[in-house]
C-alpha cells in the first residue's frame, strides 16, 4: 500500500518539473482577481488574498499536486506597514510554489492552513508567536518558542530586545574608542531582562504551565476522555529527551492518549540575532543551530546566500563541501541511532562505540576548520580553507576501511538484537500519506516508503554527478527508521569515494571573501538534504549587507509534529523509543 | 599517589616512604570526596555534546571517578551547566540545583554558561548562570573540547581537596543548603529576590521598554 | 533461535574487549604511551579502545585549531611591538562582537596612532570562530591552542585584556608552523620585490 502511495506520488510530480510557472498560472486562472504575481524586484510566487486562501491552498493541494507544505514564516515588512505569511509548497518532483498572503500590521489575522496541510501546525504557532499573526482556524494557536505571557512578539522590527544597541552589526562603541562594558552593567536590572511600565511583579499571576496543560485538556475532552487519565511531564531535563525537549503526556494506565511536545526550552533567538548580523557573520551562527551537523548547516546557508547573489564557487570548494556534509551525514547518523539505542535501554554501549568513530570524523574537521563541532568552514562562494596537508590520506583511511568495517560491525552488533527488534518493529507507524502531510522528512520520510531525497529530485551543489540510491524502506516503523539510517551511511561513503576519486585541484574560494558584502534585494529559499531531512534557509535581502529576514525551515521541529500521531496507543515507554528514532536536535528545534 | 597526601609537617621515615601516608583526617576525606564526585546527566545545548564525547572511551571521565552520570538531581554531586540557559529552561535549571543535596558543586561550561556567549545579545538567553545560582569552576570556550572540560575537573578536585572543614556547611546544622529562588516567567523572567527593584524602577520615570519610534 | 542475535552483538563487544588488550600487548606495554604510540593509537589504524590519559598526557591539538584569541607581538615582553594596527576589523568582524580596541592616540598631537592602547576580548561571549584571526589584514590576531583555561572568577578573568591577550611570535611559530612559514616567506618575497623595484629605479635614475 505504501508503495502505491509513493508511486502515485512520483506520477504527479513528474508533470510538475518545471510547471511552477503553469501551477501559478493555473492558481491565478482558478482564482482571479483574487491571485496574483509577486511583482516586487527579486521576489518570486504569487500573492494570495487572505479570505482565498484556503480554497487556493485547497486547488494547489488536490488539483495542482503540491502535497508538501515545507515550509510557513512569517516576516515583518515593517516600512510599508505589511505582515506577509509566506508558504513553500512543493509537489513529489517539482520546484516550490511560493504563496504569500500580506495583511496590515495592526490587526494580522489570516486563516490557518492546519486544515490543508497539517504540517503547518507548529510553524503557524511560530508565526505567531514572533509576528503576532493569528491564524484562524488553528486548533491550537499558543506560544511555541517563548512562554504564554511573554510580552510582544519578537521578531517584529520595531521590538527590541533588553539588551538592544544598534540595529545592524558592526556596533559603533566598540572601535576606536571601544571602552569594554558588559551589556549588563547598561541594564538596570543588571540581568537581560525588560518589563514595560507599570508592570507590577507581586501582583504577576503565572500562566506560563497552566496554558500548556489549556492546550492539551482541550484535546482531550473532545476526544471524550475525562476521567482516570494522568499528566506526565517528561523533560526538560530528562536523559531520553536528547536535551531539553518537554513532553506533555496524557495517560491511560500506561498506554498514550494524547500528547503535545513543549517546545522552546532552546530558544536563542537565532533569527533575531541573524538579522542583525551581516551575512558572513551568520555562517558561525548556522553551526550552533543543529550542533551535531554544523557542516551542513554552513552549507545550507551559503547555499542560500549565493542562490541570491548569483554566484557559483569553484570545482575543488564543491567537491570539499559534498565530501564535508557527507562525513556530517555519517556523524549524525552514528549518533542517532546510538541514542536511539541509549533511548531503548542499552545505555551507552553502542553510544560508546559510534563515539569512537565520531572522534576520528571530528579529528579530520578539526584538522581542516579548526574546530570538532563548530565547524565554521563554509563560505560564501568557497570553503574557510583549502584541505590541509596529509589530510586527504587520513580521511581515505577511513572512508575506505576503518568506516565501511566499523558500519558492518554496526550492523552486526545492533540489527539482529531480539530485545531490539521487539521494541521497534511496528511501533511509531507513520503512513506515508500522513508523513507528507505532516511535513515529515529525511530518513522519517523515506522509511514511511516514500523515496524523496532532495539530493535526487532537486540537486544542489553537484548531487547530480555522484551515484547512490535512495534508501527507501517500507514498514514505516521505527526499526525501518533505524536500518534506513544504517543504509544511508553505506550510501554515504559510496558518494565519499566517488567524491575523493574526482576531486580536482584548483582554487576554493570565488572572488574575495569578506566579512561583510552587499547582497541585491530579492528573496531566496534553499533547501538541502540534511542528515536529519529538509533543511531550508529563507532569506530576504533589502539590498543591504545584513538580511532582512532570516528564516530556518527546521527540520527537527517540524518532524516533530506527527509524534504525536505515531504515539497514540502506544505505552509511554515507547514514546522516548519513537522520539529517538524521528533524531532531533534541540538546537535546531527551538533556534 | 600516596605522596600528593602527605602532610607536608608530618615526617614519614625514610624507608616507609611510598608504603605509609600519614595525613590529616581532613585532607584524606576530601581526597576520596574529589574522586568520587557524581555528575548530574543534564545537557543543555551543543555543550552537552562535548560532555558526552568526554564520558565516552577516548577521554573516559570515569578516571576521574564520575563513573556515573545521574539523571536524578538527588543522586548527583556536580551539576555541569552545558550550554545555554535560557530563560525559558531557567526556572528547571534553578529546581533543580535546590533539589540537589549538599554538598553540591556547578561547573559552568562554555561561554553560554559563563556569561551568555554568542546569544548573550538575544532576549531569551540568561547572561550567566551564575546570577541565578553559585558557580564553582567556569570552563570557557564555545565548545570547551573534552579536554579543555577534563581540566575544569582537576580544578574542581583541587577546590575540593583544599576545602576546611570548618567550611562544610552540611556538618555544622545550617540546614541542607540554601533554597534559591526560582525564577517566575512574566512578561520577561523575573526573579523574586528583585521584585522590590522592578518596582522602583516602574514607579520611577516610566521607561519605555519597548517604544516603537 | 531465538537469543542468537544478542549473541552475535555480544561478540562484538567481546572482539573489542580483546582487541583493546592485544593492541597494548602488540606495543608493548613500555611503549604504548609514547607520543609516537599516541599519534598512530588515536587514528583510524587504532584497534580496540584507547583513552587519553588527561592531564598526565594530552592530545595535541592540531595545527588550525582555536580557541580563544590573542595578540601576537613581537620584541621582548618587557617592550611588546604589537602587530595590531588599531584597525579596527576583527572588532568588526566578530560576530557577537566580544572585541573593543582603543586606539592609541599621540599624546600632543591628539592624532590617532597605528597601535591599539586597549583591547579587550569577552571570551564569555566569544564563539571561538576565528572570523577575527581570518580577516585580520596583518595577521596580528591569531587563535589560541591553550585550552587549559578554567578557574573560579569569571568578573576580572574572562575579560582579557592587551596585557593577557599578547603572545610573543615564537609562541604563534610555534603552535602555527606552517602558516608562520607561509607568513614569512610572503614577507621575504615582498621585501625581494621592493628591493627589485628599488634597484630598478636607481638604474632608470
Ligand atoms: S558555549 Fe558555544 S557550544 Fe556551548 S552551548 Fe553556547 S553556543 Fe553552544
Ligand atoms: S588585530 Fe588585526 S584586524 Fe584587529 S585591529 Fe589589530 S590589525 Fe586590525
Ligand atoms: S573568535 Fe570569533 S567571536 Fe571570538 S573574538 Fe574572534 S571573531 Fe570574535
Amino acid at each position: 500500500m505504501n508503495e502505491q502511495v509513493a508511486e502515485s506520488e512520483g506520477v504527479q510530480l513528474d508533470a510538475a518539473v518545471g510547471s511552477v510557472e503553469q501551477a501559478s498560472q493555473a492558481l491565478r486562472e482558478a482564482f482571479p482577481g483574487k491571485v496574483r504575481p509577486d511583482e516586487r524586484e527579486g521576489y518570486e510566487g504569487v500573492i494570495v488574498d487572505a479570505d482565498a486562501l484556503v480554497d487556493a491552498a485547497l486547488f494547489l493541494r488536490d488539483q495542482l499536486g503540491f502535497r508538501y507544505l515545507s515550509s510557513v514564516t512569517g516576516v515583518d515588512y515593517a516600512n510599508d506597514g505589511l505582515l506577509e505569511s509566506v508558504y513553500h509548497a512543493y509537489g513529489a518532483e517539482s520546484g516550490a510554489l511560493v504563496f504569500k498572503v500580506q495583511v496590515g500590521c495592526g490587526n494580522p489575522e489570516i486563516p490557518s492552513l492546519v486544515s490543508v496541510w497539517p504540517s503547518a501546525n507548529f510553524q503557524e504557532r511560530e508565526s505567531y508567536d514572533m509576528y503576532g499573526i493569528r491564524y484562524a482556524g488553528h486548533p491550537n494557536l499558543q506560544r511555541i518558542l517563548t512562554w504564554e505571557g511573554f510580552a510582544g512578539h519578537p521578531m517584529r522590527k520595531d521590538w527590541r530586545e533588553p539588551y538592544y544597541e544598534e540595529e545592524h552589526k558592526p556596533f559603533k562603541t566598540r572601535h576606536p574608542d571601544g571602552g569594554v562594558f558588559r551589556a549588563e552593567d547598561r541594564n538596570p536590572f543588571g540581568r537581560n531582562v525588560q518589563y514595560s511600565p507599570g508592570f507590577d511583579p507581586a501582583k504577576w499571576e503565572d500562566i506560563a504551565q497552566s496554558a500548556v496543560y489549556d492546550g492539551l485538556m482541550r484535546e482531550v475532552k473532545e476526544e471524550g476522555l475525562q476521567t482516570e487519565t494522568i499528566t506526565v511531564n517528561v523533560g526538560p531535563q530528562h536523559p531520553s529527551t536528547h536535551g531539553v525537549l518537554r513532553v506533555v503526556v496524557v495517560l491511560d494506565g500506561e498506554t498514550v492518549v494524547d500528547l503535545m511536545p513543549v517546545l522552546g526550552y532552546l530558544h536563542r533567538n537565532h533569527e533575531k540575532i541573524g538579522e542583525r548580523c551581516t551575512f558572513p557573520q551568520i555562517i558561525p551562527y548556522t553551526d550552533r543551530l543543529d550542533y551535531i551537523c554544523s557542516m551542513s548547516n554552513g552549507l545550507g546557508y551559503v547555499l542560500a546566500v549565493e542562490k541570491l547573489i548569483g554566484i557559483q564557487p569553484p570545482e575543488r570548494a564543491e567537491y570539499i563541501r559534498v565530501i564535508m556534509a557527507e562525513l556530517t551525514r555519517i556523524v549524525n547518523h552514528l549518533m542517532a541511532i546510538g541514542f536511539l539505542w541509549n533511548d531503548v535501554g542499552a545505555y551507552f554501549t553502542p553510544v560508546i562505540y559510534a563515539f569512537n568513530e565520531r572522534e576520528l570524523i571530528l579529528d579530520l574537521f578539526e584538522m581542516v576548520s579548526g574546530s570538532r563541532m563548530m565547524c565554521n568552514y563554509m563560505r560564501v562562494g568557497g570553503v574557510f580553507e583549502d584541505l590541509p596537508a596529509g589530510w586527504m590520506e587520513k580521511a581515505r583511511a577511513l572512508v575506505y576501511d576503518r568506516l565501511p568495517r566499523f558500519v558492518d560491525e554496526f550492523h552486526r552488533l545492533l540489527s539482529e538484537n531480539e530485545i531490539w527488534r521487539s521494541r521497534s518493529m511496528g511501533v511509531g507507524i507513520l503512513p506515508a500519506e500522513q508523513a507528507v502531510a505532516m511535513g515529515a522528512s529525511g530518513p522519517l520520510l523515506r522509511a514511511s516508503g516514500v523515496p524523496y531525497d532532495i539530493r535526487r529530485v532537486e540537486p544542489y551543489s553537484i548531487y547530480d554527478r555522484f551515484d547512490f540510491d535512495v534508501v527507501v524502506r517500507h514498514n514505516a516503523d521505527v526499526y525501518d527508521r533505524f536500518l534506513v539510517r544504517m543504509e544511508e551511511m553505506r550510501q554515504s561513503l559510496r558518494i565519499l569515494r566517488q567524491a575523493m576519486n574526482q576531486i580536482p585541484a584548483g582554487p576554493v574560494q570565488t572572488g574575495k571573501k569578506n566579512w561583510t558584502m552587499k547582497v541585491p534585494a530579492g528573496e531566496a529559499y534553499h533547501r538541502i538534504e540534511a542528515p536529519k531531512g529538509e533543511l531550508g534557509f529563507y532569506l530576504v535581502s533589502d539590498g543591504g549587507s545584513n538580511p532582512w529576514r532570516y528564516h530556518v525551515r527546521s527540520t527537527s521541529m517540524i518532524n516533530l509534529t506527527p509524534l504525536a500521531e505515531m504515539c497514540r496507543g502506544h505505552k509511554i515507554a515507547d514514546v522516548v523509543v519513537i522520539l529517538g528514532s524521528i533524531d532531533i536536535t534541540l538546537g535546531e528545534v527551538d533556534r | 599517589m600516596t605522596d600528593e597526601l602527605t602532610h607536608p609537617n608530618i615526617p614519614v621515615p625514610e624507608d616507609l616512604k611510598g608504603t605509609v601516608t600519614l595525613a590529616t583526617w581532613e585532607k584524606f576525606y576530601n581526597w576520596c570526596r574529589a574522586r568520587s564526585v557524581w555528575p548530574m546527566f543534564f545537557g543543555l545545548a551543543c555543550c552537552a555534546f562535548e560532555m558526552i564525547a568526554m564520558a565516552t572511551s577516548r577521554f573516559d571521565f570515569a578516571r576521574f571517578g564520575m563513573e556515573v552520570m545521574r539523571a536524578s538531581p538527588r543522586q548527583a554531586d556536580l551539576m555541569i551547566v552545558a550550554g545555554t540557559v535560557t530563560k525559558k529552561m531557567a526556572p528547571q535549571v534553578v529546581r533543580l540545583y535546590n533539589q540537589m543535596a549538599e554538598p553540591r558543586y556547578v561547573v559552568s561550561m562554555g561561554a553560554c554558561a559563563n556569561g551568555g556567549g554568542p546569544f548573550k545579545e538575544g532576549y531569551s538567553v540568561v547572561s550567566g548562570i551564575d546570577k541565578l545560582i553559585p558557580v564553582d569552576v567556569y570552563v570557557p570556550g564555545c565548545p570547551p573540547t573534552p579536554q579543555a572540560l577534563l581540566h575544569g575537573f582537576v580544578t574542581l578536585h583541587k577546590m575540593i581537596e583544599n576545602t576546611k572543614y570548618k567550611d562544610m556547611i552540611w556538618y555544622h546544622n545550617r540546614g541542607q543548603g540554601e533554597e534559591f529562588a526560582i525564577p517566575v516567567l512574566g512578561p520577561d523572567i523575573f526573579d523574586p529576590r528583585q521584585i522590590p527593584l522592578i518596582q522602583s524602577e516602574a514607579a520611577k520615570t516610566p521607561v519605555a521598554a519597548n517604544d516603537s519610534e | 533461535m531465538y537469543g542468537l542475535g544478542i549473541l552475535k552483538g555480544l561478540s562484538v563487544t567481546l572482539k573489542h574487549f580483546v582487541n583493546t588488550y592485544v593492541d597494548d600487548i602488540k606495543w608493548g606495554f613500555a611503549k604504548r604511551y609514547t607520543p609516537e604510540a599516541l599519534l598512530v593509537r588515536q587514528s583510524a589504524e587504532a584497534r580496540g579502545v584507547f583513552t587519553v590519559q588527561y592531564p598526565e598526557e594530552v592530545l595535541l591539538p592540531q595545527e588550525r585549531f582555536r580557541f580563544v584569541p590573542f595578540l601576537v607581538y613581537e620584541g621582548t615582553d618587557e617592550d611588546r611591538q604589537y602587530r595590531c594596527t588599531a584597525c579596527g576589523i576583527c572588532a568588526k568582524a566578530c560576530p557577537p562582537q566580544c572585541i573593543w580596541i582603543v586606539r592609541a592616540k599621540d599624546p600632543e598631537t591628539g592624532k590617532p596612532l597605528r597601535r591599539p592602547a586597549e583591547f579587550y576580548v569577552d571570551i564569555d561571549i566569544c564563539m571561538n570562530c576565528g572570523s577575527c584571526a581570518e580577516y585580520c589584514p596583518f595577521d596580528a590576531i591569531q587563535m589560541d591552542h591553550d585550552f587549559e583555561l578554567a578557574d573560579h572568577d569569571r568578573e576580572t578573568a574572562h575579560i582579557h585584556d592587551l596585557q593577557r591577550l599578547g603572545k610573543p611570535v615564537e609562541y604563534y611559530a610555534k603552535i602555527r608552523p606552517t602558516y608562520y612559514a607561509a607568513e614569512q616567506e610572503a614577507k621575504a618575497a615582498k621585501a625581494a620585490r621592493a628591493a627589485k623595484a628599488k634597484a630598478a629605479r636607481r638604474k632608470d635614475k
